[in-house]
């Protein structure tokens, strides 16, 4: 499945391990670990074209790389990879332009791309941010469009405006900044109907809409899962609305969201935020770096950690970090985690964006939130040393521990599985920290903030 | 047929580009490279890969259109094309099924991810039945969704047919265990069970899942229910995986096909197709009531890979 390409770079590396002779690296050795790079993106629905001129521009970059052995041709030849990568996903990530009485922002997209959802939790950082946002049902097609804003719009205590009856968004559009104006609301949200670029009628619509009420931003709302078509779908939108940005949805699922690449690239516009759930809570700032790794299968260790810092207590986190670098994660720590994970949502997300942890390993690393429970009482039930030593919990002390829990025995053998699971993604995460540190590029995992 | 014609102008309508594109890059590839080399399949790739098919799927594609052409002795390019369509007709021509008519009640399970058509496709077929002579009746079992339960009570105000619910929030392993008994009372023929959006990957939302179903199976077991996966064209790879973990949670008995309208061409049921032998069996091919589709291999391929240009 979407692991397929979990280890790119051993892969490529793999590719390149016949090489024994010195010398330079030629066209056919690159093609060979090309092919790799070639599949893995087109597995992640980075569209063909778009594969085809980043693969070009690879090759230009690595044949004639100077080979000292196999492993560090594989490696020059991922280095240049992440770099080109790096570049066509974009640099730093960009803030929404708000200012003016009142902004207005428009969303717009196709259907079911999450416009409404992605409206709702813009409005709720935005008025973090110390804005007075307005949502605007413009939405006058799909059945019950307006009342699910409604409904989002309460949820994060921000005011909906809509013409109950009216069947012209561009109407709606303009009298909602008049409101906007007399009650004080210096963002105004406009979400629209979904549609399909193709569909002459309704984009001429939202040339209208533009027109008349002049968003200062423009945003393009995709859903991660998009496949080929991407390109032309933002490529359509672009050259009717000039996009001031894209925002992505549905990061939560486990598509690798090559559509990102290949709307960058057609585009050359921004994407601003990314969502990662149902809830309103659920939208984060977008990496291009972090894209570009999960794009390629290096999973997603510092979203992972951002998220956990959300909810970690700083001087835990930085207690944990030091434990964990010097390897003496024990049962006391895995439940003071546990404890923290149960505030951050997810357990499965969590899991699933630490790299090398496919479904496989996921089966032995598992937490399904109902099982948090037991885990708190099967670790209260042990004594400090079992807690601090697990690998004295032999089959006496197993039985003892599920009585006093009131769990079983096999429940207490998959916690310590899981533990150990555990501990060994925190190596992984060691590991590659300082694989980071050593490019000198990223930060550590929990860095103060 | 009136209808049905609007049916397929609908289906043509919509995939007027795609197939235009197909049909235009495949004629020029034919014409500018009359033998079978390389390049040939190297370009012929590339037309398939943007239609959302596998890389795999593209290759086993190649490959078997190779495997014919050496067979019949040829190394012209002109049946490459037919070829192509003959494999693809023969990859999505689904099984033949027995259809039995065991039980009266016959009830629908809609699942998929976010997004993907659900609560349309719902309306959509409690139209087309209930147009069909059937005692039609939906059940509002997405509780999750803001307004996802007045969304499927204008689609039940549309078709006129009653809606079951229990508004949001309510257990929906509970608005299905009503609607059954609202069905059985009722003499109902057809139940169809609109569920809220989940993506594959979220094991709890996936229980959830099983567990609607399993009431479905307890609480109806002398009727015949079947478990239908929505899909949207526009989805690439991730679409096969959709397929699968559903399938092993619920498994499923069919395939609808969303957004056919758009430009996305939904190559991607190919490799679920072959793969996983899951029928599709409709298509959604617009936002309007009548923008459904009973699904036929042999007018998709067509209508990806029309042997002439004689549209209307
Ligand atoms: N163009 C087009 N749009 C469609 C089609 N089917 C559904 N839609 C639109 O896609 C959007 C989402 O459809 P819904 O039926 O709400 O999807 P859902 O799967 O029920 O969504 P959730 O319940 O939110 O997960 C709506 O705007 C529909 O009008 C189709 O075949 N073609
Ligand atoms: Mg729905």
């Amino acid at each position: 499945m979407a692991n397929l390409f979990e280890n790119l770079s051993d892969r490529i590396q793999g590719s390149l391990k016949k090489l024994t002779q010195r010398g330079k690296l030629t066209e056919k050795d690159v093609n060979a670990a090309l092919r790799e790079v070639k599949l893995a993106l087109l597995e992640a629905d980075v569209n063909y074209k778009v594969v085809k001129d980043f693969i070009g521009k690879i090759k230009e970059r690595a044949i004639g790389i100077e080979i000292l052995d196999s492993l560090n041709a594989g490696q020059q030849v991922v280095k240049i990879v992440n770099e080109e990568l790096a570049e066509l996903m974009g640099g730093k990530s960009e803030a929404l332009k708000l200012e003016g009485m009142p902004a207005v922002l428009m969303l717009c997209g196709l259907q079911g791309a999450g416009k409404t959802t992605m409206a709702a939790k813009l409005a709720k950082k935005i008025s973090e941010q110390g804005h007075a946002p307005l949502l605007v049902a413009c939405d006058v097609y799909r059945p019950a469009a307006i009342q699910q804003l409604k409904v989002v719009g309460g949820q994060v205590d921000v005011p909906v405006f809509s013409i109950d009856g009216s069947q012209d968004p561009v109407k709606i559009a303009n009298e909602s900044i008049d409101f906007a104006r007399k009650n004080g609301r210096d963002v105004v949200i406009l979400d629209t109907a979904g549609r399909l670029q193709i569909d002459e009628t309704l984009m001429t619509e939202l040339q209208d809409i533009v027109a008349s009420v002049v968003p200062k931003e423009i945003l393009l709302v995709v859903d991660a899962m998009t496949g080929q078509e991407a390109v032309n779908v933002a490529k359509t939108f672009e050259d009717r609305l000039h996009l001031t940005g894209v925002v992505l949805t549905k990061l939560d699922g486990d598509a690798r969201g090559g559509a990102a690449l290949s709307i960058r690239a057609a585009t050359g516009k921004p994407i601003k935020y990314v969502g990662l759930g149902e809830k309103v809570d659920d939208l984060e700032v977008f990496h291009p770096d972090r894209m570009a790794s999960r794009i390629l299968g290096m999973g997603d260790v510092l979203s992972l950690i951002e998220k956990a810092q959300g909810a970690y207590d700083e001087k835990q986190a930085q207690a944990l970090e030091a434990k964990i670098r010097k390897q003496q994660f024990d049962l006391n720590d895995f439940l003071d985690q546990l404890q923290q994970l149960k505030k951050m949502g997810s357990v499965q997300d969590l899991i699933g964006m630490i790299p090398g942890m496919n479904k496989k390993q996921l089966q032995g690393a598992e937490v399904n939130e109902k099982d948090l429970v037991y885990t708190e009482a099967i670790i209260l039930s042990m004594t400090q040393k079992e807690r601090i030593n697990p690998s004295i919990i032999d089959g006496k002390r197993r039985k003892r521990i599920a009585r006093g829990s009131g769990t079983t025995v096999q429940q207490v053998n998959q916690l310590l599985k899981q533990y150990k699971e555990m501990k060994k993604m925190m190596k992984q995460m060691t590991n590659m920290q300082k694989q980071f540190k050593r490019r000198g590029k990223m930060k550590l995992p929990f860095p103060g903030r | 047929m009136e209808k049905k014609n609007g049916f397929f102008n609908k289906l043509f309508g919509g995939l007027e580009k795609t197939r235009q594109q197909l049909t235009d890059r495949i004629s020029a590839l034919v014409s500018g490279h009359s033998e079978l080399d390389e390049e040939f399949y190297e370009e012929l790739e590339e037309i398939l890969i943007l239609s959302d098919m596998s890389f795999e799927t593209v290759e086993a594609l190649i490959e078997e259109v190779k495997k014919r052409a050496r067979k019949m002795g040829t190394k012209e390019s002109r049946v490459a094309e037919t070829l192509l369509r003959e494999i693809l007709i023969d990859w999505l021509t689904d099984p033949p099924k027995e259809s039995e008519l065991k039980s009266k009640l016959h009830i629908l399970l809609v699942v998929g991810v976010n997004g993907a058509g659900k609560t349309t496709t719902c309306g959509k077929i409690a139209a087309l039945e209930k147009n069909n002579g059937l005692q039609v009746m939906l059940a509002a079992a997405d509780t999750f969704r803001a307004a996802a339960v007045e969304q499927l009570m204008i689609w039940g105000e549309r078709a006129e047919v009653p809606v079951i619910s229990q508004g949001q929030g309510a257990d929906p392993a509970a608005v299905v265990f009503d609607a059954i008994q609202a069905a059985k009372s009722r003499d109902v023929d057809l139940l169809i069970c609109d569920t809220a959006g989940r993506l594959h990957n979220k094991k709890n939302l996936m229980l959830e899942l099983e567990k609607i179903h399993r009431v479905l199976k307890r609480e109806a077991a002398d009727a015949s229910i079947e478990v239908l996966l929505v899909l949207d064209a526009t989805t690439g790879q991730n679409a096969v995986h959709q397929a699968k973990t559903f399938h092993a949670i619920t498994p499923l008995d069919g395939i609808i096909l969303t957004k056919l309208d758009g430009s996305s061409k939904g190559g991607v049921i190919v490799p679920i197709v072959k793969d996983l032998q899951i029928p599709i069996q409709f298509i959604g091919v617009g936002e309007g009531i009548d923008d459904l589709q009973e699904f036929n291999a042999e007018k998709f391929v067509d209508a990806l890979f029309p042997q002439t240009v004689d549209k209307a």
